[in-house]
């Protein structure tokens, strides 16, 4: 299970990178990997559109299961990475790369603190087997 | 397969709930409706009771012994007896949907076939495994639009020439939704005007637009421009049809349906007192996330053989829990495979000419009844095989009187339309005959005269 140690991370598996005042959000390779082979990312809202930590902000659905990802952070959606569209399978070749899902600019950055780290996030994945 | 509780079973049920017997579990239920005492007959032996249940029954008219012009959405058609045939199968007849899918290779096969009809006769790339009647896929195609635009386009415009229990179910339906709002269908709307006019009430909050097609008056308009207008407002437009019109008619997807409903029943169903019949439900590949409904597909096995197998089942209830696109999985199977049958024994020209007939028969009625003094046919659109027949007097006494002529009379418009009170909807199957037009017309001229 890779856990990149420069992002953070959320107990419903999302990660969190920080450019700046902006969040870049995706799902973990631990989500990934028990969703088995993803067929469909859907992001239910727009450019512009705000959305509030711990809410719903897209759904991945996989041959077996559909799950919501969540904000990690609360913020104003400013881009959606439309390659999941049309390569959705990018989710489990590339979790943490090219299958970002999408980019907010934070509106209360201090919500970062109570995320986890590598470390903490690969503790709390073990708890749950 | 229903297993009993063994003795043992029971009683450590009983225990946990600290319950001495079964009897127990019903104290709430006063004692004096428990058991209470029914003042019925005497019993009967089987030959007995079949006379009686067959008396019975005789006293019944049937479409067996009538003639029919009743219609309005549901039609009395021949069926051929290849579909009871085949559908009296034990196999097909039994069968509830199956929780293990793929086990049940026959029932994936006949879904897939049922689809692939479904989608040819409607032009459009996918059809579900359907649902329960017209009216619910109407209702379906509302939460299709709605999910489609994730809630934020909360209103849909619905025509009042969309079948009244269409429209009615559809509220009903939707009615656990407080955002939604349905408009277009107000009461003091002209029932009878063209769906030009629903385009003012098309916003940027409709996510649907539903017009019927023949309309439920029969009427057909070419929807082309009316779809691209509906379309540049950016909602989704819904369009429910009678299927054996498409024998005839150009398929909804040639001018930019999203979504084909309609009810099946016209294919291969018996009338029987309202249902079961079938709901069709197609639409574009792009909405198929949003679809209800089980959905087949075909496949290859590991040996390369060819196999059917549920598809996108991320949509339904078992995977999604609440976010489910629809909590719908029992389809009409048995409807279903009885439409395909009739599809496939009638082929692509047999069902051109069933609608031919029922197109050519409607007209022949309609000019013979605009000839009879104070009726009028109002024929100002052209019609399928349904028009309007303004009459000289009451509707509901105008059947009376045909029926004692063994005639089972047009539909009562004034019982949904209040202004159109006095106003029949005739409807002209392949199974009239001329003579049998003629003689409604002859009954038709003696109220008249009488």
């Amino acid at each position: 299970m890779e856990t990149p140690a420069e992002l953070k991370y959320a107990k419903t598996d999302e990660w969190v990178r920080v450019e700046g005042e902006f969040a870049v959000i995706g799902i973990t390779d631990y989500a990934q990997e028990q969703l088995s082979d993803v067929v469909f990312v859907e992001v239910p809202f727009s450019i512009g559109d705000k959305g509030k930590k711990n809410t719903q902000c897209a759904t991945v659905e996989s041959v077996k299961a559909a799950a919501d990802v969540n904000f990690p952070v609360s913020g104003e959606l400013v881009e959606i990475n439309d390659a999941l569209s049309s390569s959705p399978e990018l989710l489990n070749s590339d979790p943490f790369g090219k299958a970002w899902i999408l980019k907010v600019k934070m509106s209360d950055p201090a919500e970062l603190n109570e995320l986890m780290d590598s470390g903490a996030y690969i503790k709390y994945c073990e708890g749950r087997h | 397969m229903f297993i009993p509780h063994t003795g043992s079973e029971t009683g450590e049920m009983l225990k946990e709930l600290g319950l001495k017997s079964i009897d127990e579990l019903f104290n709430d239920v006063p004692v004096e409706y428990r058991f209470p005492k029914l003042d019925l007959p005497a019993a009967l032996s089987e030959m007995e009771a079949f006379s009686m249940a067959q008396a019975i029954s005789q006293s019944n008219e049937s479409t067996q012994d009538l003639v029919c012009f009743l219609g309005a959405g549901a039609y009395n058609h021949y069926i051929p007896s290849v579909v009871d045939s085949v559908i009296s199968r034990g196999e097909f007849f039994t069968a509830y949907t199956p929780y293990q899918p793929e086990i049940s290779q026959g029932t994936l096969q006949a879904v897939f076939e049922y689809q692939s009809l479904i989608a040819a006769l409607t032009g459009m790339d996918v059809s579900n495994a359907s649902h329960y009647d017209g009216a619910t896929a109407c209702a379906e195609a509302g939460v299709l639009a709605y999910h489609h635009f994730f809630g934020k386009r909360p209103r849909m415009v619905v025509a009042p020439s969309v079948h009244p229990h269409y429209r009615e179910t559809m509220r009903t339906y939707l009615g656990g939704y407080a955002e939604i709002q349905i408009t277009g269908d107000d009461p003091d709307r002209d029932p009878l005007s063209t769906p030009d006019y629903l385009i003012s009430l098309v916003d940027q909050h409709t996510s649907l637009v539903l017009v019927q097609y023949p309309d439920f008056f029969g009427r057909i308009f070419d929807l082309t421009e009316f779809a691209k207008a509906v379309h540049e407002k950016g909602a989704l437009l819904a369009v429910a049809v009678n299927p054996l019109s498409l024998g005839l008619l150009k398929p909804p997807s040639d001018f930019g349906a999203d979504i084909v409903v309609g009810e099946g029943q016209s294919l291969g169903i018996p009338l029987s007192f309202g249902g079961p019949y079938l709901g069709i439900f197609a639409t574009r590949k792009e909405l198929v996330r949003k679809l209800a409904g089980r959905l087949v597909g075909e496949s290859i096995d590991q040996q390369g053989r060819k196999g059917y197998v549920l598809t996108l089942t991320a949509r339904e209830q078992h995977i999604r829990r609440d976010k489910a696109t629809s909590n719908i999985c029992t389809n009409q199977g048995l409807m279903a495979l009885a439409s395909s049958v009739y599809l496939s024994a009638l082929g692509k020209h047999g069902l051109k000419s069933v609608a031919n007939l029922c197109y050519q028969k409607a007209h022949y009625a309609a000019s013979r009844i605009a000839k009879v003094p104070g009726f009028a046919v109002l024929d100002d659109s052209p019609f399928f095989h349904e028009f309007i027949v303004h009459c000289p007097e009451s509707v509901e006494d105008l059947n009376l009187h045909l029926l004692d002529h063994g005639i089972l009379g047009g539909y009562d418009l004034g019982c949904d339309y209040p202004s159109l009170e006095d106003h029949m909807l005739v409807a002209v199957t392949e199974l009239v005959d001329k003579e049998d037009i003629d003689m409604l017309c002859d009954v038709l001229s003696e109220v008249k005269h009488g």
